[in-house]
């Protein structure tokens, strides 16, 4: 019967058989792991984000109608993108600070293209809640700039992090002036 | 498994077949009890009857309830005002997923206290552990369906916290929103996750009872000591089916009680504001029962060596639920009920007066003094199960155990059984 024939101990080749079907064994193992690791990837890959949803990833903002001292709030792949058309004395007091002095050492030239432009992703970088700041009656935290409520994380005029739980400063997407006035994020 | 005739032909034909009324005499009719079993012996059966309950409104509302960012808000607020009798399925379901935490975390403090997670219960511990992270999984995405204020920023707090893990991190939460925040594609697969998860806890729930009813376990009791025969034991049926049935009413009525007269007590009013990605709440908390966890994640704000503030957080959360799973392996005192163990007994309540305490700090904003308080909680938290446990290995002497189950039972006046039980004392089973 088949059952005795496999499983016989010491039968006819025992010795040579071994290796070769461990051998077996190992390699269908093998190609097993990878053919489950085949049929996984699809599913595991079609949570990624959707050729749409890359698609809608730049956006034009005309930055014209901005005050001096004025913010707005634009969404960018679903997030909020802080502009701010800063003050000469922003400009300056975000300029002052030694790099030594930050968490996460940046000079404020290494983030804005314009001085008087700063543009940034309006994330806290601790777990994701929208810092208040854009708006004049908004908390402003120690530092003038942002304050975000959830866990107290303390941002200045240049979007740095000063004081609090979030390891980095807000991020600058990648964007480009299309002419003197606009910007594409993206 | 002792084989039963049934009288009815077709019971009998289909048992010899296929043996599932033997199975069910056998589990829920015969299965010993121990006698001496108290009121915290219910919230197991009490837990089941949520459970199905969620899964019974859950599917009710499943069609109606609409999973996208655009009609998710106005689909459950037609669910309250419409559709016919949606505001009791929907209430039923909020209060549900409460008083379903409220019923498991009563079963696991039970546990906690007699020592029921001791040998021979390790996997069955082990596997309520499971149960219990599957449970939070499940609540956490169902809270993010009605798209409101809370279960955006929740869903955002939460899924960030992915993001702490090095190197790797932002992959993974963009993995999971579908995105580059969360949005459409995290609430579609956030309600399919909620649909299916449940099904798979009443598996795991399965296996739990199986780890349970299999041969050589059996339930824990009171006293903590094994079962010595059948004096020390009743039958499931008819003593636990109508004592759980009376403590299932009873708790209903507490349970109903919220839904018909304080439907929203337990919830927060922010989740009537409809989801805003650009605008966060000044003050974000999750639901009740996850504030305990909730105050740990924020008690770690400092850097510990290499480990920024944001993963120990992440690691000290996770953590506090890790040290339970591995708890059989760290209280290896060889008593198990607390009621012999006075030291332990002291250390129980302050565990739980410390887990009420972060349950208070997490609803807190993360200010002076409560990031103080949280942190000193969350220390003894992980004291208690990581110091206090194994030194009470060596230094408890328990105070002396009863004999049997029966003995102390029946001096306290256990007249009915009494003959039987003095016929045989100590007879083996
Ligand atoms: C372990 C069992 C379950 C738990 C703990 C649970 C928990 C929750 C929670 C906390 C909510 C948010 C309630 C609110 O604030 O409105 C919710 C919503 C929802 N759940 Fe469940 N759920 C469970 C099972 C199910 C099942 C089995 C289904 C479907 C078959 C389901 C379908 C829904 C739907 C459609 C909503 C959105 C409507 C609403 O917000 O009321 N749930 N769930
Ligand atoms: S999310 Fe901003 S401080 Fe935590």
């Amino acid at each position: 019967m088949a059952e005795t024939v496999s499983s016989a101990p010491g039968g006819h080749g025992a010795h040579a058989g071994e290796t070769r079907r461990d051998f077996l064994y190992l390699a269908t193992a093998a190609a097993g792991a990878v053919g489950a690791a085949a049929v996984a990837w699809p599913f595991i890959a079609s949570m990624n984000p959707a050729a749409d949803t890359l698609a809608l990833a730049t956006i034009d903002v005309d930055l014209a109608a901005i005050q001096v001292g004025q913010s707005i709030t634009v969404t960018w792949r679903g997030k909020p993108v802080f502009i701010r058309h800063r003050t000469a004395e922003e400009i300056a007091t975000a300029r002052a600070v030694p790099v030594s002095d930050l968490k996460d050492p940046q000079t404020d030239e290494a983030r804005v293209q314009k001085a008087q432009w700063l543009v940034m992703v309006g994330i806290c970088t601790h777990l994701g809640c929208v810092p208040g700041g854009q708006k004049t009656s908004d908390v402003k935290g120690d530092y003038s700039g942002w304050f975000c409520p959830c866990h107290g994380s303390h941002y200045d005029t240049s979007g740095r992090i000063r004081k609090g739980p979030a390891p980095t400063n807000l991020l600058v997407p990648d964007y480009r002036f299309t002419n003197d006035t606009s910007i594409r994020i993206g | 498994m002792t084989s039963v005739q049934w009288k009815n032909p077709v019971v009998r034909w289909v048992d010899s077949r296929f043996p599932v009324f033997s199975w069910l005499h056998h589990e829920y009719n015969e299965y010993p009890m121990p006698r001496n079993c108290n009121y915290l012996w219910s919230f197991g059966a009490i837990s089941m009857v949520m459970l199905v309950t969620m899964i019974l409104t859950g599917l009710f509302l499943a069609m109606h309830y609409t999973a996208s960012t655009t009609t998710a808000f106005t689909s459950v607020e037609r669910i309250m005002r419409d559709v016919n009798y949606g505001w009791l399925i929907r209430y039923v379901h909020m209060n549900g997923a409460s008083f379903f935490f409220i019923a498991v975390y009563i079963h696991i403090f039970r546990g906690l206290y007699y020592g029921s997670y001791k040998q021979p219960r390790e996997i069955l511990w082990m596997i309520g552990v499971v149960i219990m992270l599957l449970m939070m999984a499940t609540a956490f995405m169902g809270y993010v369906l009605p798209w409101g204020q809370m279960s955006f920023w929740g869903a955002t707090v939460i899924t960030n916290l992915f993001s702490a893990i090095p190197l790797v991190g932002e992959a993974i939460v963009t993995w999971l929103w579908g995105g580059f925040s969360v949005d459409n594609a995290t609430l579609n697969r956030f309600f399919a996750l909620h649909f299916v998860t449940p099904f798979v806890i009443f598996g795991v729930v399965v296996l739990h009872v199986a780890a349970l009813h299999a041969p050589g376990v059996g339930s824990n009791n009171p006293r903590g000591i094994d079962m010595k025969g059948p004096q020390d034991a009743v039958p499931f049926n008819p003593y636990m089916t109508v004592k759980d049935s009376f403590a299932i009413v009873l708790f209903l009525i507490v349970f109903l009680g919220f839904t018909f007269y304080v439907p929203n007590y337990l919830g927060h009013p922010d989740n009537y504001i409809p989801a805003n990605p650009l605008v966060t709440p000044p003050h974000i908390v999750p639901e009740w029962y996850f504030l305990p966890f909730y105050a740990i994640l924020r008690a770690i704000n400092f850097n510990v060596l290499f480990i920024d503030a944001k993963l120990g957080g992440v690691i000290a959360m996770f953590g506090a639920i890790a040290v339970l799973f591995v708890l059989p392996f760290i209280d290896r005192h060889p008593v198990r009920s607390a009621r012999y163990r006075p030291l332990y007994r002291k250390f129980f309540w302050i565990l739980v007066a410390n887990v009420i305490v972060l349950g208070w700090v997490g609803a807190k904003p993360a200010e002076q003094p409560y990031v103080a308080i949280g942190q000193v909680a969350t220390f003894w938290y992980f004291f208690h199960f990581l110091v206090i446990l194994p030194w009470l290995n060596f230094v408890e002497r328990p105070d002396p155990l009863p004999t049997s189950i029966a003995e102390p039972v029946l001096k306290g006046g256990g007249r009915l059984a009494a003959g039987a039980a003095t016929a045989k004392p100590m007879e083996k089973a």
